[in-house]
């Protein structure tokens, strides 16, 4: 309370510009992670990152193993997509993805055989300390780690060593702080010695002076286990950094502005600040990649919410569908009940339970309608409280712009920073109108980068049609050339026939016209 | 008399050198083309579909330009294309006459097509390849779905299919409150 205040007149460090500090419903934070069974069926989806799809390397009836590679990365911003378990291909076609428009990707269907069978082409590399960063990070390329934090962003692309922006200070990002999610939190708990390692490799490959793990106070077991872990390997690099429980400070560039006070300007990286952020999950699956060999082929998901009879945190394999996972929870029956992919700050609604689980999948929420509020139908009127402004971690304005994209005024949303919205929904959240802002911001964006990608096309097609008149006109011109030199030359052969003369003499005005 | 002489001299030495200023001016700062139909150009969808009743788009800007013609011909570019065209020119928005029809592109049925190249000669963006006596293809990346290949082909080979939703281009609805809701409707009624 006292903290909370001096907080607001700025006396205590504040962590960063605005935030909230939701209702955190942390249910599983005591429930060890159990294993999932395997489903009678794994759908693969070839995206599961951000950047470009892959292509299947693998036909129907092909025999597969644990962590084999099954999808090639097409394209720098892209990494590979492996095998959840051994099984065979049974086919390959379009199937939902977690994704909020219920639209559909290729996806690679595998039936296991129970074996669980691992590919053991990689071997470890026990000799990290010795070998070049840039082996590690083609290992981690290869294993297929994207970002598990919920943003699968290849994490390969951010492993490099680069001279014009060295990398000073790792963060380990450990706080967690959308509401019910604890999949991080029990893995802290759980695996700490592992992450520990995890992060010594990335501090190898990016010759990183020193790394925090930041995590917020109220994970007090998971604090004491990584300080635990920290002490018996005896490293003064690393420190351990407890952060005020506070939404959305998981984000990355928050983060970075409550450790550091420094502010990571809009379209900049954190490389930009000589900081790299990595999610601990993802700091974990490079551990395996590195010491094991093991290609990415779980994550650990929080199955959680009202709904939810038996809420726990699971290690799910990817490709699992969602159905079959809240069936070991004991929900079945969805009727009047909303499925969340992802946390309930940022997650995204799922129109049915027959997707399955991706990269970016860190919680699977189930909450029944009476709970959720009824916010799509009674948006009242914008009353001036300002709340969202003083919520805002990014300092805009939202009910303005909401306005804005609400009238299709793009240009002016654009204006007010529009597009620096990192959608960490605090203003809907805080709204006593119910105004769902974010979603407003979404459809904002998503209208705008529509009139860009026209306004490109038609750039384009502008260019080929110019192109194309040009070209005519010169074939036009030539032709006229040829033309007039045959005539020329003819008029030269026959000066002494009148007739041809005759001819020869209106070349010269259909010259002048053209 | 005196006062009268000097206003009119100092007036009329003012009047001279303001048109040497301008005739500079005129020079110096001359711009080829028409600066307006270039920005209803950049406006215009560029599908050169003639659907407008002009020869392709840039004959199109250059009639709105002049005011021959009104705001609301262009078929493809559908209600943004005519607000955006009426902002610039500052006229009251006009409805549409046609309805804006779904995006699609051409495809040639290749096992049907005779190598005429009589489509290729047709596509005011070069997107149809091929040579005579080989198959015709249309580079799909780069039809603006005008249809202007249809008519000339002699065999009816080529057909107008929907141009496939990618996942990428996916946006957000608006949200389904009344308020969003009321919000589309007045903004119809506004331009009817």
């Amino acid at each position: 309370m006292i903290k909370s205040l001096l907080n607001k007149l700025g006396f205590a460090s504040a962590p960063f510009a605005g935030g909230i500090t939701p209702d955190m419903c942390k249910w599983t934070e005591n429930a060890a992670i159990e294993d999932c069974p395997l489903p009678p069926l794994f759908i693969v989806p070839i995206k599961q990152h951000i950047g470009q799809a892959c292509s299947p390397l693998v036909q129907v009836g092909d025999l597969v193993l644990r962590g084999q590679k099954i999808a090639k990365s097409e394209g720098y911003l892209s990494v590979p997509i492996h095998a959840p378990t051994s099984g065979k291909v049974i086919k390959i076609e379009e199937h939902a993805i977690p994704h909020p428009s219920g639209m559909g990707l290729t996806s690679i269907f595998i039936e296991p055989d129970g074996k669980d069978e691992r590919d053991t082409s990689l071997a470890g590399l026990d000799n990290w300390q010795t070998l070049d960063p840039a082996e590690l990070r083609e290992r981690v390329r290869l294993c297929g780690i994207a970002g598990l934090g919920g943003a699968a962003f290849p994490t390969f692309i951010k492993l490099l060593k680069d001279k014009r922006n060295p990398i000073e200070t790792i963060i380990l990002n450990g706080i967690e702080c959308e509401p019910f999610l604890t999949n991080d939190h029990r893995l802290m708990v759980e695996n700490s010695a592992e992450i520990v390692h995890g992060l010594q490799i990335i501090m190898h490959m990016v010759d990183a002076k020193k790394a925090i793990i930041a995590i917020e106070d109220n994970k007090l077991d998971a604090i004491n286990a990584m300080q635990q872990a920290l002490s018996s390997i005896g490293n003064d690099t690393i420190s351990v950094a407890s952060l005020p429980t506070r939404y959305p400070q998981g984000s990355e560039k928050q983060l970075i502005e409550s450790l550091t006070g420094k502010q990571v300007p809009i379209g900049k990286l954190p490389m930009h600040a000589g900081v790299l952020c990595q999610n601990i999950a993802t700091v974990k699956a490079i551990n395996d990649a590195i010491m094991l060999g093991y290609a990415i082929t779980d994550r650990i998901i929080t199955v959680s919410g009202d709904a939810v009879p038996k809420p726990t945190n699971m290690r799910v394999r990817l490709g699992t569908p969602m159905r079959f996972i809240y069936a070991q929870r004991g929900l079945e029956n969805f009727d009047g009940i909303q499925i969340l992919h992802g946390g309930p700050m940022m997650g995204e609604r799922m129109r049915h339970p027959d997707i399955p689980v991706v990269k970016s999948s860190t919680g699977l929420l189930a909450i029944t309608d009476a709970r959720i509020k009824p916010a799509h139908q009674v948006e009242d009127p914008c009353i001036r409280c300002g709340h969202c402004s003083e919520v805002c971690p990014i300092s805009l304005v939202p009910n303005l712009l909401a306005d804005h994209c609400r009238n299709d005024q793009l240009e002016k949303a654009a204006d007010y920073d529009l597009f620096d919205c990192i959608e960490c929904g605090a203003c809907s959240y805080v709204c006593p109108s119910h105004i769902p802002l974010v979603h407003y911001f979404r459809y904002g964006k998503g209208q705008t980068a529509q009139v860009r990608r026209e306004q490109s096309f038609a750039e384009v097609s502008r260019l080929r049609s110019e192109g194309r008149d040009a070209r005519l006109q010169r074939e036009k011109d030539e032709k006229a050339a040829k033309r007039r030199k045959v005539r020329d030359t003819l008029r030269s052969e026959s000066v002494l026939n009148p007739d041809n003369d005759a001819k020869a003499k209106t070349s010269p005005t259909t010259k002048d016209k053209e | 008399m005196e006062q009268l002489l000097y206003a009119t001299l100092s007036l009329g030495a003012f009047a001279l050198i303001a048109g040497i200023v301008l005739a500079i001016a005129s020079k110096v700062f001359h711009i080829e083309g028409d600066p307006l139909s270039d920005k209803i150009d950049a406006l215009l969808p560029q599908t050169q579909c003639g659907q407008c009743g002009f020869p392709g788009c840039r004959p199109y800007a250059n009639a709105i330009a002049s005011g021959e013609v009104d705001v609301n011909h262009c078929v493809p570019g559908g209600e943004r294309t005519m607000l955006s065209i009426a902002d610039l020119m500052g006229v009251e928005p006009k409805a549409l006459e046609e309805e804006e029809s779904v995006p699609v592109v051409a495809f040639v049925r290749e096992d049907e097509c005779i190598g005429c190249t009589l489509c290729i000669k047709a596509c005011p963006v070069d997107a149809i390849i091929g040579a005579p006596k080989q198959y015709h293809t249309v580079i799909a990346d780069h039809c603006t779905g005008c249809v202007l290949c249809l008519e000339p082909c002699p065999v009816d080979c080529i057909d107008m299919i929907q141009k496939p939703e990618l996942l990428e281009h996916w946006s957000w609805p608006l949200p389904d409150t009344q308020r969003a809701q009321l919000g589309a409707e007045r903004r119809e009624s506004h331009h009817d």
